[in-house]
């Protein structure tokens, strides 16, 4: 049987164990309400452009952008969104399983897989995992400036116009509530018109200053980047959810821990008194 | 009086939402002026300011540049950045023009040719809404 000393010794390592990780969950949940503010306040800007895209699909454009053009697949990009640290449950797990699963699927339809990253662990994992990278955009911090992503979103939009990749798809978990993050895969090139709408007349199209062409690159470069920000912005209010419900499992199991630990020491003293006395009484007995 | 809806959205908050009779802007081409059941357009915005009239109340913004979307009852300014008139500094903005300015001067430098004379226009575009709040008031 163990004794009193080992027992205790174990009790204060998992206490403050346990006071490490109630630090870590408050640390999170007052940068979850951060990080959800700066996932609301990017909104009306993602809506908007998103607003602009659809009337701009509706439009009889006179220069048809390649983003909407459906080429027979041969190779599809992956720009999987992750956080920078860990410790924050399935979170990065979970997604990573579905990209893998998704690659799985198209490589049976003969499409190869690349895959740009975001954020240290996915870096990590497909290092891991072995797969072509052809970018990384590492350690973001809390608050990602746009301009950071812009390197990434290029490399991925330059690929696609030089025809090295036919598709790409944006990785990332959304936000549904604190306790529940939602792993998404959603195909970001082609772009897909949503359904026209009855009411709009069908022939009409934008007056371009200056050309469309120049027009509708930048616009529509600006709606992937909003889209791959918005993306990470979201993901970065996940982490800080998953790893506040990670934390707080990790400290209730600790006093689960050490509530059984203490019940053990109890035991293990009791039994020592219990056999220093017979001891004590035998020995009497003896003399 | 006919109004159009006007939203003004950056990449990190919303600027401005309602209705106006008129909206002025500086579109890459120039000057706009937007007025209700304007036909569809479609333009790049250069730094500039972009004002909104809604009756004889005014506002102005600055935008850094972005785009312009204009449907006959709705205007949507996707700007980069985007503040509102009132918050913009004088001073702020001459101490940038004039760092912008040194930064050129000083060409031998390693340094971003396009990046500084960005920064300038965008330093003398700031100053120009200024001047032209003033001028309104």
């Amino acid at each position: 049987m163990a004794n009193t000393k080992e027992v205790r010794k174990q009790i204060a390592s998992i206490k403050s164990t346990q006071k490490i990780t109630s630090a870590m969950e408050m640390v999170a949940a007052s940068k979850m309400k951060k990080t959800q503010d700066t996932m609301l306040e990017g909104r009306p800007y993602s809506l908007k452009i998103k607003d602009v895209i659809s009337h701009v699909a509706l439009a009889n454009s006179e220069y048809p952008h390649p983003f909407y053009e459906e080429r027979t697949p041969k190779k599809a990009c992956f720009i999987v969104v992750s956080s920078d640290k860990g410790l924050c449950g399935g979170l990065n797990i979970n997604l990573f399983k579905q990209v893998i699963a998704k690659s799985a699927e198209l490589n049976e339809q003969g499409i190869e897989s690349c895959f740009a990253l975001i954020g240290t662990k996915a870096a990590g994992f497909f290092k891991s995992v072995g797969g072509q990278v052809i970018a990384v955009a590492e350690k973001l911090g809390d608050k990602p400036n746009p301009d950071d992503l812009i390197g990434l979103t290029k490399v991925v939009l330059d690929m696609h116009k030089n025809g090295d990749i036919d598709q790409a798809y944006l990785c990332s978990n959304g936000f549904v509530n604190t306790m529940t993050q939602q792993p998404n895969v959603e195909q970001l090139i082609p772009l897909t018109p949503e359904e026209k709408e009855e009411s709009l007349p069908t022939q009409w199209d934008y007056i371009y200053e200056p050309e469309a062409k120049e027009l509708l690159d930048g616009l529509l470069t600006r709606y992937i980047e909003s889209l791959v920000y918005q993306a990470v912005i979201e993901n970065n209010a996940c982490e800080q959810a998953a790893k506040m419900i990670a934390m707080k499992n990790a400290t209730d199991n600790a006093g689960d821990l050490i509530k059984e630990l203490e019940l053990l020491y109890n035991n293990v003293r009791q039994a020592a008194i219990t056999q220093e006395l017979s001891e004590i009484v035998g020995g009497a007995a003896a003399v | 009086m006919s109004t159009i809806k006007i939203n003004i959205v950056s990449s990190s908050e919303e600027i401005y939402s309602g209705e106006a009779t008129m909206v002025y802007a500086t579109g890459t081409l120039g000057e706009l002026g937007i007025a209700p059941g304007h036909t569809p357009l479609l333009t790049g915005l250069a730094a500039g300011p972009v004002r909104v009239q809604n009756g004889s109340e005014e506002e102005a913004f600055f935008c850094s540049g972005g785009f312009l979307e204009v449907q006959p009852d709705l205007v949507t300014v996707l700007s980069d950045t985007a503040e509102r008139a009132e918050s913009l500094d004088e001073s702020e903005a001459i101490k940038a023009k004039e760092a912008a300015e040194q930064e050129l001067a000083n060409k031998d430098a390693s340094l971003d040719y396009a990046k500084a004379s960005a920064q300038l226009a965008e330093a003398v575009a700031r100053l120009k809404t200024i001047q032209k709040l003033r001028k309104n008031q």
